[in-house]
């Protein structure tokens, strides 16, 4: 039972942070229908930048207390990113916007390229360390244990992703993000500046990436050039498991797939009498991806309204 | 009367097509105006063009003296035209109220909105009991009101009216042109495109013929109507 509990907790901290970079997926396909595969870099490079503020100013002003080190983190790393996501829009993307699908998708792999190697540049090949500057208090629940990090991370995430739908539901630019996506035509003629929706959209994605990525390092005290590939594509079957285009699906499919990794990895060992262990969570993002794509390709919410003409 | 909206010499090529060549027309104030022409004649490419989905290759077009040429599309609906297009374009997957408030994008003034919301929900009582149900699930006329009162949120000077009576039953096409000419009598001018000529002459005050890009014929919509080569060609009349 405490290891059920445990791998619930585990799988929901990891699956709160899925999600958020599966918004950020979803939110571009949802308008663009383009899958930006630089989001996970994105989501790197929020690592990296704010390791680097957090590393400097642990250097710099240990007094300071942990919190606001780890707050002017992520109040670099959140504007960085995002410019880098209007960035990569306006120069990869947008030129090539009613070229053949699969340019923009090439281009969107040559980018993750670039960020990769620029990042590699940077900080080089080594991992980085997130300096102890977070309280390492934990507290006990019925023989399970719950970090205050991981709070820290469920709790944000959960605020985060409230604030965003009540955004897409509520807000003005919310409305014309919906509208954009289902015409950009239309929207245009209703005065919608499309050009300026879709940066929106990216913008606000990459914040959102950012922030997963702080969460990240973090949650496994380190940051690696590379971490954006595998986070990305985890996140990506974690959108395509909720319903590719569908907010309230890459939410759900983040969670889902967190889940599925914390409790495949719990219990593979007792499952495979030891054969095989849990350093294969890895695997089952990908399992899903492939079982979805196969039995449900249109994710878990993805059935859409009738349309009628 | 000096004209709302001025179309001169307007030429559009559309996928390598001279779609539309040496276009001229004019819209006065208020007046309900109507471009009839057979199917693929230009008239959809020509509301395009003067909306700005489309680029013009050349001709001005000039709103209140203002040139609108080459300017993007919401650059143009904010200016005070707003098309409503083929197909009616409603968002399906919003909800009636969504729609008409996505009407009224270009506006700031709160007060001002929810007054027309009111308005439009008056004028369309239909569907003041489906604004929370979402558009795609209305019928195609209801989907063709929503589609003017989202434009009437905008509160335009020129309204224009791509086809609004296409793959509607009759009693349907009657009520959307009761509606057409209750927001002309409002004072909107308005572009109408239709193929149903007769519908079209006899709503409107003017009339343009439009045949493989260029206008052939102009002049008051009753003399257009007796016109024998329009009797004959649009109206289903023999000459």
């Amino acid at each position: 039972m405490d290891i059920f509990l445990q791998q619930l907790i585990n799988g929901l901290v990891l699956g709160s942070v899925y999600a958020l970079v599966a918004l950020g997926y979803t939110m571009v396909y949802g308008i663009l229908e383009l899958i930006n595969f630089a989001h996970g870099e994105i989501t790197m490079m929020g690592a990296m930048v704010s390791l680097a503020v957090i590393g400097a100013l642990a250097l710099a002003a240990p007094g300071l207390p942990g919190g606001v080190i780890l707050l002017a983190g992520l109040a670099v790393a959140i504007p960085v990113c995002m410019a880098l996501g209007m960035l990569i829009e306006r120069v990869a993307y947008r030129p090539l916007r009613n070229a053949p699908r699969l340019a923009p998708l090439i281009t969107a792999i040559g980018v993750s390229i670039i960020l990769q190697n620029i990042a590699m540049l940077i900080w080089g090949k080594q991992y980085i360390p997130f300096p102890p500057i977070l309280p390492q208090g934990h507290h006990e629940i019925l023989g399970a244990t719950i970090s205050d990090t991981q709070i820290a991370i469920l709790a944000l995430a959960v605020l985060i992703m409230a604030a965003l739908i009540l955004v897409v539901q509520k807000s003005r630019l919310g409305r014309a993000m919906r509208a954009t996506a289902q015409s950009r035509q239309v929207a245009s003629l209703m005065g919608v500046d499309v050009n300026r929706v879709i940066a929106s959209t990216f913008i606000i994605g990459s914040a959102l990436a950012a922030i997963a990525g702080v969460m990240v390092s973090a949650y496994y005290g380190l940051a690696h050039y590379y971490m954006g590939f595998l986070l990305g594509l985890k996140a990506f079957s974690a959108a395509v498991l909720g319903g590719i285009g569908n907010l309230g699906g890459a939410m759900l499919g983040g969670l889902l797939l967190g889940l599925i990794e914390s409790f495949g990895a719990g219990y593979i060992g007792d499952l495979t009498g030891g054969f095989l262990g849990s350093h294969y969570q890895d695997v089952f993002a990908f399992f899903v991806l492939i079982a979805v794509l196969v039995f449900r390709p249109s994710g878990l919410l993805g059935a859409r309204v009738v349309e009628r003409a | 009367m000096s004209a709302l909206l001025s179309v001169s010499r307007l030429s559009v090529a559309y996928g390598g097509i001279q779609a539309v060549r040496d276009l001229s027309l004019e819209v006065a104030p208020g007046e309900m105006v109507c471009l009839i022409g057979a199917n693929g004649a230009g008239k959809t490419t020509t509301l395009k063009a003067l909306s700005g989905l489309i680029a013009p290759q050349s001709g001005s077009v000039q709103l209140d003296g203002q040139p609108l040429a080459g300017l993007p599309a919401h650059a143009i609906a904010r200016r005070g035209m707003t098309l409503v297009p083929e197909g009616r374009g409603v968002f399906p997957r919003m909800t009636v109220a969504e729609n008409l408030l996505m009407g009224a994008y270009s506006r700031s003034d709160r007060a001002g909105i929810a007054g027309d919301l009111d308005q439009v929900y008056g004028l369309l009582p239909r569907l003041t009991e489906r604004r929370a149900q979402m558009a795609g699930l209305l019928s195609g006329g209801e989907q063709q009101m929503l589609a003017l009162g989202r434009a009437m949120m905008a509160r335009p000077r020129l309204l224009l009216l791509d086809e609004p009576s296409m793959g509607l039953a009759p009693l349907m096409v009657q009520a959307v042109f009761d509606i057409i000419r209750q927001i002309a009598a409002s004072g909107v001018a308005v572009l109408l495109i239709e193929q149903n000529a007769h519908l079209a002459l006899k709503t409107c005050a003017r009339g343009y013929v439009l045949e493989t890009g260029s206008i052939t014929l102009s002049g008051p919509a009753t003399e257009l109507a007796a016109t024998p080569a329009v009797r004959h060609a649009y109206l289903g009349e023999g000459s």
